[in-house]
């Protein structure tokens, strides 16, 4: 009976399983692409630093601070305009990563700055003395220096991504998350439930193991 | 070359206005080692850093090859630093780059191409002494070997002037020795200007031409490092110079002495003369030396003694007024008892 309700939700699963990484996949790409080079401007804008700039800093800070407070649910039912801006629809997974990439980004931007935070001063301002271009301090000294923090920052995304996903079902986004709380949770299923948080552990423990090998690997400290 | 003018940096902290650098005008000859010394909080690393305007100074003027840098707009700025290397106490090389691409960063910054980076990099290499090291990070490499790569990076770009921010603190004696001969190597050899700051007087002693002890922001006195090391005049200066030449007699031994205890500095050629043995000859006065060392300051000899005179008054007068007129500083240290 139990087996024979798993295995018929087992094409849903699976299409939930691709739905998740699909979700994932393009608000983590996004998150990167615009978080990183707003993580960047928000260290290199600080106090004492080679493009110092008080004005943009406190803007822009401002800014990931207001999106970051909002609830993410909130942020996914209010942001459906932009999401029909952008995708032409409001349900499903593409939909719903746009809600996903608006919340990752300043998520992922912070935990930039942060990284790059770590950098030893004095390296920074070694490559200042030399002559270097800002562009060039950033993509030969900050960039790689902050790599395994940046890699570590990442993979907090892509788990913060894999919870917040869950949530994607309100809009109709799909995903494991989605299918742990229609079938499991509002059924009364828990051989679902079980399964679907079961894939859900295995996943967050495989991106957190593949994180945490990949930012050893780029640390040459 | 180097010319610095009412040079002042203020700094704003939390408890207050603080004057770094005030008012410091100093300039440094084209090919020489000028050395800048002080305690911790005198502002030498705040001076050294205007050199090159990684601080801003508040106000004052510096010119590098009669180029005003506190006039330059940014793109020129960076220009112009490409021209001036800098060196630090903790080396400050990026750990996610082999020591190859720490250099050619520098180079890099000058827009040279790969190949013109390549050749200068193993130039760099082979005058560091590192060439084997070209490929390892700076993780796997000693103190001395990151300094080494400090400095390869420094003079990637030709500079006419480098500048050392305590160079040599964060190394053991030994490897101490081994940068400073590399830097007086680079210096004659490539008529580089180097301006250093240290609080080790060993250093200055080593290989500078010229130096300026700091206080409080200011610099306080200023000279060839052998005329300051023979006649100190600033109490500050005589402690540095104490430092490293020790002259601390035990309170017991002059207890126990009674005759005249007098220092005598003997200057380049006159280290070589027959003073003392003269004074004995003529003067029926009783010498004993309770403390005495030859320092080679770039090769000039610096003899001080420290002797204690015993005799007729008049005889002891007569003798110190001969060693006076012949060395020129003599310091009387006790009376006689």
């Amino acid at each position: 009976m139990q087996l024979d309700s798993l295995l018929s939700i087992l094409p849903e699963l699976n299409k939930a399983f691709f739905e998740t990484i699909y979700m994932v996949g393009i608000s983590i790409v996004i998150a990167i692409v615009v978080g990183l080079p707003t993580g960047v401007l928000l260290f290199v804008t600080d106090k004492g630093l080679f493009m110092e700039n008080t004005a943009f800093k406190n803007i822009v800070g401002f800014i990931v601070n207001m999106v970051r407070s909002i609830p993410f649910i909130i942020l996914l039912i209010a942001l459906l305009p932009l999401a029909n801006l952008i995708t032409g629809t409001t349900i499903g997974p593409t939909a719903a990563s746009v809600s996903l990439s608006v919340a990752a980004i300043p998520f992922f931007a912070r935990m930039v700055e942060q990284s790059l935070r770590e950098i030893d001063k004095g390296v920074i301002e070694a490559a200042v003395a030399v002559g270097a271009s800002p562009w060039m301090i950033i993509k030969d000294v900050l960039v790689p220096e902050a790599k395994p923090g940046i890699v570590q920052g990442i993979t907090i995304t892509v788990i913060s991504l894999v919870a917040y996903s869950a949530m994607a079902g309100i809009v109709g986004g799909g995903g494991v998350g989605d299918l742990a709380i229609r079938f499991g949770y509002y059924r009364y299923d828990n051989t679902v439930m079980f399964t679907t948080v079961i894939i859900l552990i295995c996943l967050v423990q495989i991106f957190q193991f593949a994180g945490d090998r990949i930012a050893r690997l780029v640390d040459k400290r | 070359m180097i010319e610095i003018k009412d040079l002042v940096k203020v700094y704003e902290t939390k408890k207050g206005r603080v004057t770094g650098v005030d008012q410091v005008s100093l300039k440094v000859e084209k090919g020489e080692i000028f050395g800048i010394v002080g305690y911790s909080g005198a502002g030498k690393s705040s001076l050294i850093r205007c050199l090159n305007l990684l601080e801003t100074p508040t106000s004052g003027e510096i010119k590098i090859d009669g180029l005003s840098l506190t006039s330059l707009g940014k793109k020129e700025l960076r220009q112009a630093r490409l021209k001036i290397g800098m060196i630090f106490q903790h080396f400050h090389l990026v750990s996610s780059k082999t020591v190859y691409e720490n250099i050619a960063f520098a180079l890099k910054a000058a827009h040279k191409t790969k190949s013109e980076i390549d050749a200068r990099v193993k130039e760099l290499l082979d005058m560091v002494g590192l060439t084997d090291k070209r490929d390892v990070y700076p993780s796997q490499l000693s103190g001395g070997q990151k300094q080494r790569v400090g400095i390869a990076r420094a003079l990637a770009n030709n500079p006419s002037v480098l500048l050392c921010d305590e160079a040599t603190s964060a190394l053991d004696p030994s490897t101490t020795k081994s940068i400073l001969s590399l830097l007086k190597k680079i210096n004659k050899e490539l008529g580089l200007t180097i301006v250093l700051i240290t609080h080790e007087m060993e250093v200055v002693k080593d290989i500078c031409d010229r130096m300026a002890v700091m206080q409080d922001g200011k610099v306080i006195e200023e000279g060839k490092v052998y005329d300051l090391f023979s006649n100190p005049q600033q109490p500050l200066t005589k402690d540095f110079i104490n430092s490293i030449l020790q002259f601390e007699l035990p309170e017991k031994l002059l207890k126990e002495r009674n005759g005249k205890i007098i220092k005598i500095y003997f200057q380049g050629s006159i280290a070589e003369e027959s003073v003392i043995s003269d004074v004995f000859q003529q003067f029926k006065v009783k010498g004993n030396i309770l403390h005495g060392k030859i320092e080679y300051i770039q090769e000039t000899p610096l003899g001080i003694f420290v002797m204690e005179l015993t005799g007729s008054p008049l005889e002891i007068e007569r003798a110190i007024h001969y060693i006076t007129d012949r060395t020129r500083n003599l310091e009387v240290i006790r009376d006689a008892a």
